[in-house]
């Protein structure tokens, strides 16, 4: 693998929290890109998709950039790892009613939807919560003692349970992190969610890196 | 479940994190990048920083300071002082803030909550209300910290900012801050029954039981600025105290306290001799990620 087939990068499109992802990797110290460069796109090997925003308002974004089509090349049809994060983990659904009706990537099976609880809990669920891990333990390797993480968000993916890595429980489920082969998502924050949170970026680098280097298959 | 934040507010005044008491007399603490990295390993669930050196005269809130002060905040950090435009949201949002704080602007301009909840969703705007007694159960809201006052309660601001699209209210009680008696319960209580959105209540805690009082009362998250930074350890001792009254919180920091080590008091107790002695050749390495 060449050099350059080692690179992540931090898709830029104008929303979200780029900079704590950032500051989270440059703890870790690795070496990221923050772009939304086509040409360094396509050279990339993985790529994180951070998120604090509206649904139909990043897909505008995303789609006036060619970004939807192109990311799609990268991970579906190469299969480069990709981790999206809150909001970035609802773009890969079919589509959000936050708002208006709105299409997303489609890279997995399953729709965004408001969060409404039988128990009236306060939306959005906002603050730190257990989750339980199922099916794929990937992104949750080393994270011993409670596995608590930051949400925030008011909508909730609902998707078909083979796909579900994690669940955590606000008087409905809320799926809280997902794997479908080379894509990982999480509903909650990594980057603001301390060493647990840390931790799954590391497990997350150390799969990028396995699979680029062909330790993994 | 949901687990019960503990945030911790930082007051800053040229560049520099200040104590604040009844929004009149400020005393300098010390710099706010040493004060977010403490907070941070202390094990707090989440950072505000209120930037009011702006005061009534309202500038722009310095976003380029931020990159220092995020470079070691592992928690969420929400921003605020002086936010007036939506490029004031997106130039926090991209400097290192998760959240935007808004306080006087939203009497201005209320849409400007809207057009915020629109390209950053409702969970990024926090409407901050600062609320001061006028009679036995009655409050009026202030702005501009706390120079203008608004002549409307902080139920009809809550609901209002609500309405707007706010995802978070940050109520804080301008007669009871720095004053170490508690929150304002009073306060507190009307505005969690009138909204539906998570409420922080700040101004006024200094004990681990006026945060168990204020959770008791329905707050979403708990805040407090002065105290916090007066102690070693601060976070974590409150946090094991309210923890062993029962309330589910996060209290998994690399240097935990047992419940039996710290008092009501939120410090720490008088240990004994052999304790102290063992202690010496304990040595807890902090873990690699």
């Amino acid at each position: 693998m060449s050099e350059c087939s080692q690179k992540l990068v931090i898709i830029d499109y104008g929303m979200g929290n780029i900079m704590s992802v950032a500051m989270a990797l440059d703890f870790l110290g690795t070496e990221y890109t923050i772009s939304s460069d086509h040409t360094k796109i396509s050279n990339a090997s993985a790529y994180i998709l951070p998120g604090v925003g509206a649904f139909h308002a990043a897909m505008d974004i995303l789609n006036g950039r060619g970004l939807t089509e192109l990311l799609t090349e990268e991970v579906i049809r190469h299969k480069k790892p990709f981790l999206g994060i809150c909001l970035g983990m609802q773009l890969v659904a079919e589509s959000s009613t936050e708002k208006s009706f709105t299409e997303g990537f489609g890279w997995i099976k399953g729709c965004v939807e408001y969060i409404k609880t039988p128990n009236n809990l306060r939306v959005p669920h906002v603050g730190w919560n257990n989750i339980t891990c199922i099916n794929d333990t990937t992104l949750f390797d080393n994270i011993t003692g409670e596995m608590n993480f930051y949400f925030d968000h008011s909508y909730r993916l609902v998707c078909e349970n083979n796909i579900k890595a994690a669940v955590c429980d606000y008087g409905v489920e809320i799926v809280a992190a997902i794997r479908k082969d080379n894509i990982f998502a999480t509903q909650f924050h990594p980057e603001k969610s301390q060493r647990n949170g840390l931790k799954l970026l590391r497990n997350f680098l150390n799969y990028t890196y396995n699979l680029t280097s062909g330790k993994l298959d | 479940m949901l687990k019960i934040r503990v945030i911790g507010v930082l007051i800053l005044k040229n560049e520099l994190v200040v104590q604040s008491i009844g929004f009149k007399r400020y005393l300098p603490v010390g710099r706010p990048d040493i004060a977010v990295e403490y907070l941070n390993k202390w094990g707090i669930d989440e950072i505000a920083i209120l930037d009011i050196t702006s005061g009534p005269a309202g500038t722009s809130p310095a976003y380029w300071k931020l990159k220092e002060y995020s470079k070691c905040c592992h928690v969420p950090l929400s921003v605020g002082g002086g936010v007036k435009t939506l490029s004031d949201i997106e130039s926090l949002i991209r400097s290192g803030a998760d959240k935007v704080i808004i306080n006087t602007a939203f009497h201005k301009t209320p849409d400007l909550i809207t057009r915020g909840a629109e390209k950053f969703g409702n969970q990024c705007m926090v409407v901050s209300i600062d609320a001061c007694r006028t009679g036995k159960d009655s409050y009026e809201v202030y702005i501009a910290s706390g120079q203008t006052n608004t002549g409307k309660t902080p139920v009809e601001t809550a609901i209002e900012a609500q309405k707007a699209g706010a995802g978070e209210i940050l109520l804080n009680s301008i007669d009871n801050d720095g004053m170490k008696k508690g929150y304002d319960s009073a306060l507190l209580h009307s505005v969690v029954k009138a909204v539906d959105i998570p409420v922080i209540i700040c101004g006024g805690a200094h004990l681990p039981i006026h945060m168990i009082e204020g959770i008791r009362h329905g707050a979403s998250a708990v805040a407090a600025a002065n105290f916090f930074h007066y102690t070693e350890h601060s976070v974590m001792m409150h946090k094991t105290v309210i923890k062993s009254n029962g309330f589910d919180i996060r209290t998994d920091t690399y240097a935990g306290y047992r419940m039996d080590q710290v008092g009501c008091d939120g410090r720490n107790r008088k240990m004994n001799d052999c304790m102290l002695e063992e202690l010496r050749f304990e040595y807890v390495p902090e873990e690699r990620i």
